[in-house]
């Protein structure tokens, strides 16, 4: 038995099975801040041999352990599923793990720099706490009344498919900390937990919404977004980030969600 | 260093941490202890679903749901928990679902279900849907909304506090759990948490090996903590290799593109586990997949320039279905392969994924020092723990359901135990231990490098014990390892300071993955059989008379310093299911 694909293969597996090394030499332009040592940040560069497939993660890796152990960073899955290690390359908010040499041209120097808006504790590591802060302050839990069914509560495939792209949130904060009136001012809850308030709002399941819509009414709410679509392009996760916020701000003119 | 007391304390926030600590926040004073901010646990990962009987699509029942466990686990499984297992399972998808979990939902609206690797109707006929499924990222929901209900519940956690050293008493005669030390990342400083009851829910060992689907952070802390305060780990030479990871890469793809209709093929497009699982096809078992992988690639017919992996083909899959049913690993191919998996077939290969074995617990979770005495007050869930639900080898869609069974189940015992028992009195300097490891690697002005030795682990484990082991490849890893440990006492990091110290945190994960390394190896070869995920070329055949039973690894430490490892055995508890020839 064999497939069409098989017979001829595309020049992209052919690409993706070469696994010969191309080393090209690169430099990395990396804002340090470890206030132990100075209280000031400065940005410093690394010149490394790395295969262009290769991640950014990789490359920061392979800085730390081959030239400087003290460069600080979060990661765990590498794989862009936890939601560790969004930070900002050449001016764009991305996750390391799931941002590949070959696309941010390795040509000139690739800077990299902790998120926006949350403050730097060392080198790339910000303060999550207040965007956790946000998150919670939605109530992103499934509320109901009365008695719970014995099995399953029944939901349609459609209305299931209505909250689909906001259950995909790795609260990586690349969408918050990309957003301008989040830098002006940190108060504003900021799209992920506006995000997280949508998943619930328009699951069918939830009889919360009322009361996160009244949340997010607040002076500090949805009303802030400015509709910059920054933090759709931010979203590693291809979320509609801003298409959800605006689907928030109306449910909170028509009350119809 | 501060002390802290709590009625119950938690260490990791994956699925099974955080399903402990929605029961256990309710019924007592609990803290939850983890290494990564909640959402970042690799539970998060996991992808195609959670088994359960709930028959919402065809005929099952938990009975062959506990057959096919058992059977998958090559009958090193204990089959009263794998019946709770299966029982259970039932009510903990439905829990998660009043919980707000977004499954995937049948035409008739309630949670749809696929097919997944040895999962059978009626003790192997068929494949059966048991998976309960979100798309592809059902960890990835499970893991938020067990976070969703903790901050529901206000459970309060200590994010980035990493624990380093369990501390037991001896209480007339009794060895009893009195504590916890943990280094706080942000600032270095040393935590002593006095509780009643701890449980360990810190998860697995994975990064002791090079191609692996593990995180980084999955390096074994909780069961190298019990290990050196001289608790026993149980069957630590059973590790799972997942069929299909990325090539080289080892990210997961999961077998829920088998159950979609996904086919591997070898490089002349051959359909070839026709021909190594007549009925199950690509959907038997994982140990079996695995090796007949690598017995296609050993006789030449791997795919690529080098022959060294095979092909995950879903080109016949319509797009649509692909879209709806796995968008996450078909994006993972665009990304981190630049392949179009709507045309092009998928380089895979075998990826160290899970370790059955772990902290032998009971089934309500509290964890033996021995063959039987339970430790009092101490408790372990998920994949840190040994049940023993997965015996030689897990079946998939299995550890969601173990940490979401067990997970509650060590909650609710834990609460319960802390709603009477007594604090026990902390020792003597209780961080001391801990504050010499630190000091000691901080300070280190050695020549070994955490990089070099790391890279030669899990080379040495990649090439020796992997998915084919022999006496001669385990005998070299144990002589590597032994020499990797010695180098490691002369290892030092560069940064020297407190804050966020994650150089520190590198080495002292290291240490923990050559603990457990060791122990792997040594149990390993001392199991001269094949059974489930552990496959010895040189004893091919599996051996119920003299190895269907438990391992038991002991540290030992000599008069003089020395330290050694103890095999001992524990028997393999058998209800209503007879050893059989495993066929798929």
């Amino acid at each position: 038995m064999s497939t069409p694909t098989l017979d001829k293969h595309s020049a992209a597996l052919d690409a993706a099975e070469d696994g010969a090394a191309h080393l090209v030499t690169v430099t990395f332009r990396i804002r340090r801040f470890n206030p132990e040592v100075s209280e000031d940040a400065s940005w410093e560069d690394f010149q490394l041999e790395i295969d262009p497939k290769e991640r950014v993660l990789d490359a920061l890796h392979k800085i730390k352990w081959e030239q400087d152990g003290t460069l600080t960073f979060r990661r765990s899955c590498a794989h862009g599923i936890c939601g560790s290690d969004a930070m900002r390359i050449n001016g764009r908010n991305r996750l390391a793990c799931k941002t590949l040499i070959k696309d941010i041209n390795p040509e000139k120097p690739i800077t990299v720099e902790a998120i926006k808006g949350l403050t730097v504790m060392k080198d790339l590591v910000v303060d999550m706490e207040p965007f956790f802060q946000a998150y919670r302050d939605v109530m992103p839990f499934l509320i109901t009344t009365g008695n719970e069914p014995t099995r399953e509560r029944r939901q349609s495939a459609e209305d299931r498919e209505r909250f689909d792209d906001t259950t995909k949130c790795i609260l990586c904060a690349a969408c918050t900390s990309s957003c301008p009136v989040f830098w002006n001012d940190g108060q504003y809850f900021g799209p992920a937990a506006i995000v997280n308030a949508h998943r619930f709002i328009f699951d069918s399941r939830d009889e919360g919404g009322e009361q996160r819509l009244e949340i997010l009414n607040d002076k500090d709410g949805v009303w802030r977004c400015r509709t910059t679509f920054n933090c759709t392009d931010a979203c590693p996760r291809g979320i509609e980030v801003t298409k959800a916020i605006q689907e928030v701000k109306r449910a909170l003119i028509t009350r119809r969600f | 260093m501060k002390i802290h007391k709590y009625d119950t304390v938690i260490v990791g926030a994956g699925g099974a941490g955080m399903r402990a600590a929605i029961e256990s926040t309710k019924r007592s004073r609990t803290a939850v202890l983890t290494k990564l901010y909640p959402t970042r646990s690799h539970t998060g990962a996991a992808q195609g679903g959670m088994a359960a009987a709930l028959a919402n699509v065809e005929e099952d029942n938990w009975e062959w749901h506990t057959f096919d466990t058992i059977k998958g686990g090559d009958y090193l499984v204990d089959q009263d928990a794998a019946e709770i297992l299966a029982k259970e399972a039932i009510d903990s998808v439905l829990d998660l679902e009043k919980m707000g979990l977004p499954f995937n939902r049948t035409p008739d609206g309630t949670i749809d279900q696929r097919r997944f690797g040895g999962h059978s109707r009626n003790h192997g006929e068929a494949p059966v849907r048991r998976s309960c499924y979100a798309s592809d990222r059902t960890g990835h929901m499970i893991l938020q909304t067990l976070y969703q209900n903790c901050v529901k519940e206000g459970v309060e956690f200590f994010n980035e506090f990493y624990v380093l050293d369990l501390l037991l008493q001896d209480v007339d005669g009794v060895k009893k759990s009195a504590g916890v030390v943990a280094y706080e990342l942000a600032t270095g400083e040393i935590h002593v948490f006095q509780a009643k009851s701890i449980i360990f829910a810190s998860g697995g060992t994975g990064k002791f090996f090079k191609v692996t689907s593990n995180a980084h952070t999955l390096t074994g802390d909780g069961q190298a903590a019990a290990y050196r305060r001289g608790l026993p780990l149980e069957d630590m030479e059973f590790f799972q290799f997942h069929p299909t990871g990325i090539w080289r890469m080892g990210i997961l793809l999961t077998e829920g593109a088998r159950g979609e209709g996904g086919i591997l093929r070898n490089k002349d497009g051959e359909r070839f586990m026709e021909k190594y699982a007549p009925v199950m096809k690509d959907l038997a078992s994982r140990d079996v997949v695995s090796r007949s992988i690598y017995t296609e690639i050993r006789e030449g017919r791997g795919c690529g320039p080098d022959g060294d992996h095979v092909y995950l083909d879903l080109t016949h899959l319509p797009p649509e279905q692909l879209d709806a049913k796995l968008p996450d690993i078909t994006e993972f191919a665009r990304t981190y392969l630049g392949i179009e998996p709507y045309t092009d077939p998928i380089p895979i290969q075998p990826t160290a994924h899970y370790a059955m074995g772990g902290i032998p617990t009971n089934v309500e979770g509290e964890v033996l020092a021995d063959n039987t005495t339970v430790v009092p007050g101490l408790y372990a869930a998920g994949e840190v723990a040994c049940v023993s639900v997965h015996g030689a080898n897990r079946l998939g869609t299995n550890s969601l359901l173990d940490i979401n069974v067990f997970g509650r189940r060590a909650g609710i015992a834990a609460a319960e135990y802390s709603a009477t028992a007594e604090f026990v009195e902390l020792p003597e300097n209780p961080a001391q231990q801990v504050i010499d490891q630190v000091e000691r690697l901080r300070n280190s002005s050695g020549s070994e490098r955490v990089t070099e030795i790391r890279k030669e682990l899990q080379e040495c484990m990649d090439a020796n014990v992997m998915v084919f082991r022999t006496e001669q490849t385990i005998k070299t890893a144990v002589e590597k390892i032994g020499e990797l440990r010695e180098r490691y006492l002369n290892v030092s990091v560069q940064d020297k300071g407190k804050r966020f110290n994650t150089d520190l945190l590198e080495a002292i994960e290291l240490g923990n993955l050559l603990d457990l390394a060791e122990v792997m190896a040594v149990s390993a070869l001392a199991r001269k059989e094949s059974r489930g995920g552990h496959y010895r070329e040189d004893f091919p055949n599996r051996d119920d008379v003299n190895f269907m039973r438990h391992t038991m690894a002991y540290r030992e430490v000599g008069a003089d310093g020395a330290e050694s490892i103890r095999l001992d055995y524990k028997p393999v508890v058998q209800t209503r299911y007879q050893p059989m020839e495993r066929k798929y």
